[in-house]
């Protein structure tokens, strides 16, 4: 009877609830437990394997937590130098534009020590995808002010709370990008709940559907958590994003295009 | 495009020699005194006549990562400056090293530190020859002495560079980049639609996914792949080492000098040999390899050797070390954007080194 059941049976299409998309690698990621960056990394990965284009794109990994993201993603991928993704993004379009380019940064990366190439990538309308993660805070060197760390915040460097006066505002970098001509398709979004995750899977799946028509820079800011920088469960991390970070950083489009 | 005489600046050369050397990309900002390289890729085109993309980077961190990404897809990619710029490089150079990714950096140095001046100097050969950025790497460092060799070293660093997957650098100046000289242009080289097995293109299901970084979390990993490193460069000095010997063969005293001061050394000769004094010039082609053997060579043979240089003395440690104490060895030079003269050389021959 039950001595019968074997994995090898039991896994048939028709039981199949949900399968690892195969542009995901088998390496147990260095995410910790909770971590959005897990869940980001997986819908793209899921939206490449179901544009069938994994043989035709180029991501570019930041310096942060996800700075090994060519571990987890079955791709070519290039590693950049902290903040320097969308320059190095950049040569790879203009180099080889039939191809696919993405960048994947966090908040450190891509609005404090990037903010130049951000900026200007963007303004130059490179044809690339550019994923930005933003936790508030430095995670991967421990929990440091990020330039997106809310008014009053603590962390290892604003430990009684992030002064404005003296320490600068939370940078709303989506914002700054919308403005520009460059960017065609702007986005904020999140990666706590199903609904969200499907909503931020499909801003994915139009940005790269956008660049193969060469319509200029697609940017998709993903709210996400941090549960070990801010010393929270996860459970406590997204329930604070959700109470504290979406009211400074609320969720939604910037910039649509006419085309939608 | 056959090959062609033509009167140009230094910059200018460099420049259109990239384009016929099939050079898929060039990312540059301008800062004198080598915009002329940037402004002629602009004027010229190159798209249209090889398909050479041409972009002004907001920054020189931009532009060298830029060459990072290009470098990385196995592409023929350069960027071009002058000292400060150089300096703002170092990062994306020091990656570049250690992802092990060809590509070409072209300094046309001008003296310093800080902003400095506009004018030619030979002050950045620690910074190209000792590693520069962080960490244990070299880069393979060309000194062009004339507009020719602007040209010709840019195909020559292109190969070494994808020969050794290593950056090259062009150590030029000032007084190179701007003076016009006629100049053989080679035919025009086909742009190569070939990628190296390592490069970023695009996963295919018949080759595991290419990565290029320089992280090793590992630090066991990280020694292995310094060693690996260190063989390399090890390989290069095998091999790849040039440079030229001037009336050697008699001489008693030797300079040794490279670039704009090897020109001015070669008068110094003329002048010196009026007056009965046998000298001759050894002119480091590559600074990294550098000609050690040679030098050490010739020490057996010359009294005594005076560099000349456009700085406080740099590369006189290299030369120090390859005599290894056999004879005097002095430095002299002119700093702050002067240029030397011929006649200050032998002045100083006498009274460092003939005198001393
Ligand atoms: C030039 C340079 N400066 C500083 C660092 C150290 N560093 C590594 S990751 C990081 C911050 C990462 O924060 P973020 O981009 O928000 O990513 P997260 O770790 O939160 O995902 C810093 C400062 C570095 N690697 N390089
Ligand atoms: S430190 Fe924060 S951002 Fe980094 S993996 Fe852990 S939870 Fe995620």
């Amino acid at each position: 009877m039950s001595d019968n059941i074997t994995k090898g049976k039991m896994i048939k299409p028709e039981n199949l609830v949900y399968t690892k998309s195969r542009v995901m690698t088998d390496n147990v990621t260095s995410y910790c437990p909770g971590c959005g960056h897990g869940t980001a990394h997986r819908i793209i990965a899921e939206v490449i394997e179901e544009m069938d284009i994994q043989s035709e794109i180029i991501g570019v990994a930041p310096v942060g937590c996800s700075v090994l993201m060519y571990d987890f993603l079955d791709l070519d991928i290039q590693q950049a130098a902290h903040g320097r993704a969308p320059a190095v993004a950049t040569a790879i379009k203009r180099l080889m534009p039939e191809k696919f380019v993405f960048t994947y940064q966090d908040d450190g990366d891509l609005a404090a020590i990037g903010t130049a190439e951000t900026i200007h990538a963007c303004n130059r309308g490179e044809n690339i995808m550019i994923v930005f993660i933003n936790n508030g805070i430095y995670g991967m060197t421990g929990g440091q002010m990020a330039p997106t760390t809310l008014e009053g915040m603590k962390s290892s460097t604003s430990p009684y709370g992030r002064d404005v006066a003296t320490m600068g505002n939370p940078l709303k970098m989506t914002d700054i990008v919308a403005t520009l001509p460059g960017t065609y398709y702007v986005t904020r979004q999140s990666v706590q709940k199903p609904a969200n995750v499907r909503k931020t899977k499909k801003a994915i799946r139009k940005a790269l559907e956008y660049q193969k028509l060469n319509r200029g820079t697609c940017f998709i800011e993903i709210v996400s958590n941090c549960p070990s920088g801010w010393k929270m469960t996860p459970v406590e991390s997204n329930k604070w994003m959700e109470d504290t970070m979406f009211p400074y950083y609320p969720l939604g489009d910037f910039k649509v295009p006419e085309e939608d | 495009m056959e090959r062609e005489l033509r009167l140009m600046k230094g910059n200018e050369a460099i420049a259109e020699a990239a384009i016929r050397a099939g050079a898929d990309g060039y990312f540059g900002y301008p800062i004198t005194p080598q915009s002329e390289v940037l402004e002629y890729l602009t004027m010229e085109k190159p798209h249209e006549r090889t398909g050479m993309i041409i972009l002004q980077a907001e920054s020189e961190v931009a532009a060298i990562n830029m060459v990072y990404g290009g470098a990385a897809c196995g592409k023929k990619v350069m960027t071009s400056s002058s000292s400060p710029g150089i300096s703002l490089k170092q990062e994306g150079i020091t990656y570049i090293a250690g992802a092990e990714l060809p590509c070409l950096i072209v300094n046309v140095v001008r003296g310093g530190p800080g902003l400095g001046t506009i004018q030619p100097a030979q002050s950045d050969y620690f910074q190209a020859t000792k590693g520069g950025g962080h960490g244990d790497y070299k880069l393979i460092v060309l000194a062009p002495a004339s507009v020719q060799e602007m040209a010709d070293f840019v195909e020559l660093a292109f190969d070494l560079a994808f020969k050794y997957r290593n950056p090259a650098m062009i150590l030029s100046d000032g007084a190179i980049g701007q003076m016009m000289e006629k100049v053989w242009l080679k035919p025009q080289k086909e742009r190569s639609r070939e990628f190296p097995e390592w490069a970023t293109t695009g996963k295919t299901p018949d080759r595991e996914r290419n990565i290029i970084t320089s992280l090793n979390l590992d630090p066991n990993k990280q020694e292995d792949f310094n060693h690996k490193l260190q063989a390399k460069y090890r390989e290069i000095e095998k091999n790849e080492v040039l440079y030229e010997e001037f009336q050697c063969d008699d001489a008693e005293y030797l300079f040794v000098a490279y670039g704009t001061s090897a020109r001015v050394c070669q008068k110094a000769i003329e002048l010196a040999r009026e007056e009965g004094i046998k000298v001759g010039l050894l002119r480091p082609i590559t600074l990294f390899p550098f000609p050690t053997v040679i030098i050490s060579r010739l020490a057996d043979q010359v009294k005594g050797i005076l560099t000349v240089e456009m700085s406080a003395g740099q590369m006189v440690e290299d030369v120090r070390l390859a005599v290894n104490g056999k004879i005097p060895v002095e430095h002299w030079g002119r700093m702050g954007g002067i240029v030397p003269t011929p006649e200050e050389a032998v002045e100083n021959l006498k009274s460092k080194i003939i005198g001393g």
